[in-house]
């Protein structure tokens, strides 16, 4: 997952939101598109948001900073979620998480020195039964021990 | 020959890709007519991916399957497991909101009404509107994300009341950890909710559906979007649902990872872009709901029986069950399990049957602990009381819940004070901040926690009166039942409370 950190351009700030702007209840759609284009909501495009939809400012940061999912600053290169939900924890997903955020020095929601990996924690991916599971740049992987985990964040260039 | 290789996300997250790739080069290789097809999941997570071999001896099993083991699938000198319906598992199943999953293919709606699809759907076209409402109130379906609110009395409510648009929302934020039924209906058989709704929308005189799915299930959200445009192009969603006149449509809405967005009226907030802040009730959102609208909110399962209930009956389905939980309840056994997965049963089988005759114990292989039912604000249950027979009162009766139907199955290594305190900082983490007794009292219910561990005796009872605070005084099941987990682990488990206290004397 390789994203542009530059600034939003306000022309494409635009046409996403007016590809969304028509729909009922468009912002969290309209957040959606702009993150995955930009890899995060750039502070410019809150006040061009609130605009569109005739929101206040401070409307939609709330809305930002309420979802754990929108980032206002671009991640890592990659990004991996790791679960720590019960029955993750139930098969040691707690201790994993605990030895990847030491090996990369880390603390949740971090991101390596070098840019390359972000771990953030996700409470559950569905997929209880066969954790400790983790999501790697969107793809799933379940069963994740730590050769597997070593495999990941090497590939990811950790 | 047809190979069959679901897609489900829990086979992909144990190599059903590759497997797949694998079956593709190996079959060009040998020039094999293989079409390969990516089904959802039979259930039977232990055995994923579980391959299937559909050829002049019916449909066989292989299970779990590796790649390197394809050259040997295709040559015939793989060991099958036989016909999946022969798996005791499987065969100890009563499969009908399940029916389908992992049968047929997910997105072929030929498949899908060749394996009694839209039978329900054409049957209600051709009934009154009230008479869709009286079939699933007759059918006893209470609602499956938990709350066991009867579904027929809510669909009522909203078909008699006037407005100039209704909505039908579908509840698809399944963030219990343990549970995945909703994901893997939507990834294995996603025309049935579909159908469901569609039968809703038109027993209640809503036009417009929502599936407010969240973002951590992105297979589901790309199979669901597919469905709902192959739905469109036939006819079953649009101007007119199979020509009946009636119109309906829907789309998926994609959450943003905000747990308390499970809970109704936070996901109606949610949808109109706001934050994801608790509404009190009333109004009922069956009376003023999305955009202020009567809304019938449901869970997916819910809405995924539906069809069924149309297709054979409300008295066929009524007809399974225990005292007031009626018909089946797809039941997630998950955690530390040999055997997990998804087991679709009638109600009243106790507890110990599950996790020790059909899940097969621990996965560790060392004695069970504890389980904990019903997701993150479900009650820790000790296997002194594996008695329980699973339904909604019963489990009620032990003063913890069924919820979603996930079962978290714990070895004797778990550590229940630890268990606690993460019950409580899952709830600071996720709590919508607009009552005080959980904004407030799940950061204090850690400090507690904390102090219990470090070997103080008086805040034991400062738990159990800020869990009585908590319980009594929160506006939804976030704070309201994280007392569960919390003071279920303390009561049966005193000695991961009190070991602490002696170390540190």
């Amino acid at each position: 997952m390789s994203h542009s950190t530059a600034e939003a351009p306000q022309g494409d700030l635009s046409a996403l939101i007016s590809e969304h702007s028509g729909g009922e209840g468009p912002l969290l759609p309209i957040l959606h598109a702009i993150q995955a284009a930009y890899g995060h909501i750039p502070q410019a495009a809150i006040p061009v948001i609130a605009d569109a939809l005739n929101l206040t400012k401070a409307e939609v940061h709330g809305v930002v900073t309420f979802y754990h999912d929108f980032r206002e600053k671009p991640a890592g290169r990659h990004v991996i979620k790791l679960c720590r939900a019960e029955a993750c924890q139930s098969v040691g997903g707690a201790e994993l998480g605990e030895r990847v955020l030491a090996r990369l020095g880390l603390d949740w929601g971090g991101t390596t020195a070098n840019g390359a990996v972000t771990v953030e924690p996700v409470y559950c991916l569905g997929l209880c039964a066969c954790g400790p599971a983790a999501m790697v740049d969107g793809k799933v992987v379940g069963r994740v021990d730590d050769a597997r985990m070593a495999k990941i964040l090497t590939e990811a260039g950790a | 020959m047809k190979i069959y290789i679901p897609r489900d996300a829990a086979a992909k997250a144990l190599g059903a890709d590759e497997v797949a790739s694998a079956v593709a080069t190996e079959a060009a290789k040998r020039g094999l007519d293989v079409q390969i097809i990516r089904n959802g999941t039979r259930g039977m997570i232990w055995l994923e991916p579980l391959v299937e071999v559909d050829d002049a001896r019916g449909r066989h099993a292989f299970g779990p399957v590796a790649p390197a083991d394809v050259p040997a699938l295709l040559d015939g000198k793989l060991e099958s497991l036989g016909a999946v319906e022969d798996i005791p598992f499987f065969a100890r199943q009563t499969r009908l909101t399940f029916a389908r999953c992992g049968l047929i293919d997910p997105l072929s709606l030929s498949d899908y009404e060749a394996h009694g699809g839209l039978a329900g759907l054409r049957r209600a076209l051709g009934m009154a509107p009230g008479e869709i409402v009286a079939e699933v109130t007759a059918s006893g379906l209470r609602g499956r994300g938990g709350a066991g609110f009867p579904t027929g009395i809510k669909w009522k409510t909203v078909a008699e009341a006037t407005a100039d648009r209704k909505y039908i929302v579908c509840n698809a934020d399944e963030g219990d950890s343990g549970t995945f039924a909703d994901r893997m209906i939507m990834e294995g058989d996603p025309f049935t909710l579909i159908e469901g709704m569609a039968i809703a929308g038109v027993g209640t005189g809503a036009t417009k559906g929502y599936v407010y799915i969240r973002s951590e299930y992105p297979d589901a959200i790309a199979v669901m979007e597919a469905a709902i445009r192959i739905a469109r192009v036939s006819g079953l969603l649009g101007a007119s649902v199979l020509g009946s006149g009636h119109p309906f449509d829907m789309e998926v809405r994609v959450g943003a990872g905000a747990y308390v967005c499970g809970e109704e009226t936070s996901l109606l907030n949610s949808l109109e872009g706001k934050r994801g802040i608790v509404r009190a009730k009333p109004p009922l959102p069956a009376l003023e709901g999305l955009f202020g609208k009567p809304t019938v909110v449901n869970n997916v399962l819910s809405l995924a029986t539906v069809p069924v209930i149309f297709e054979k009956g409300a008295a066929h389905y009524a007809g399974f069950g225990l005292g007031r939980s009626k018909g089946t309840m797809p039941i997630q056994i998950a955690g530390n399990v040999k055997h997990g997965g998804l087991f679709e049963t009638a109600f009243g089988m106790p507890l110990s049957d599950l996790v020790i005759d059909i899940a097969g114990g621990t996965a560790s292989g060392r004695p069970v602990k504890a389980v904990q039912v019903g997701g993150p604000l479900g009650a820790y249950i000790p296997v002194s009381q594996f008695d329980t027979p699973f339904g909604y009162e019963e489990f009620d009766q032990k003063g913890g819940l069924i919820g979603h139907a996930g079962i978290v199955v714990f070895d004797d290594t778990a550590d229940m004070l630890k268990m606690a305190r993460f019950a409580m900082a899952f709830c600071a983490v996720e709590s919508c901040g607009k009552c005080t007794p959980c904004r407030i009292g799940s950061v204090r219910g850690v400090e507690t926690i904390d102090r219990i561990a470090a070997g103080d005796p008086a805040a034991t009872v400062i738990l159990t009166d800020l869990c009585d605070t908590m319980r009594d005084g929160s506006l939804c099941a976030l704070g309201g039942f994280t007392p569960f987990p919390v003071m279920s682990a303390l009561r049966h488990f005193p000695d991961d409370f009190a070991r602490r206290k002696e170390a540190a004397e």
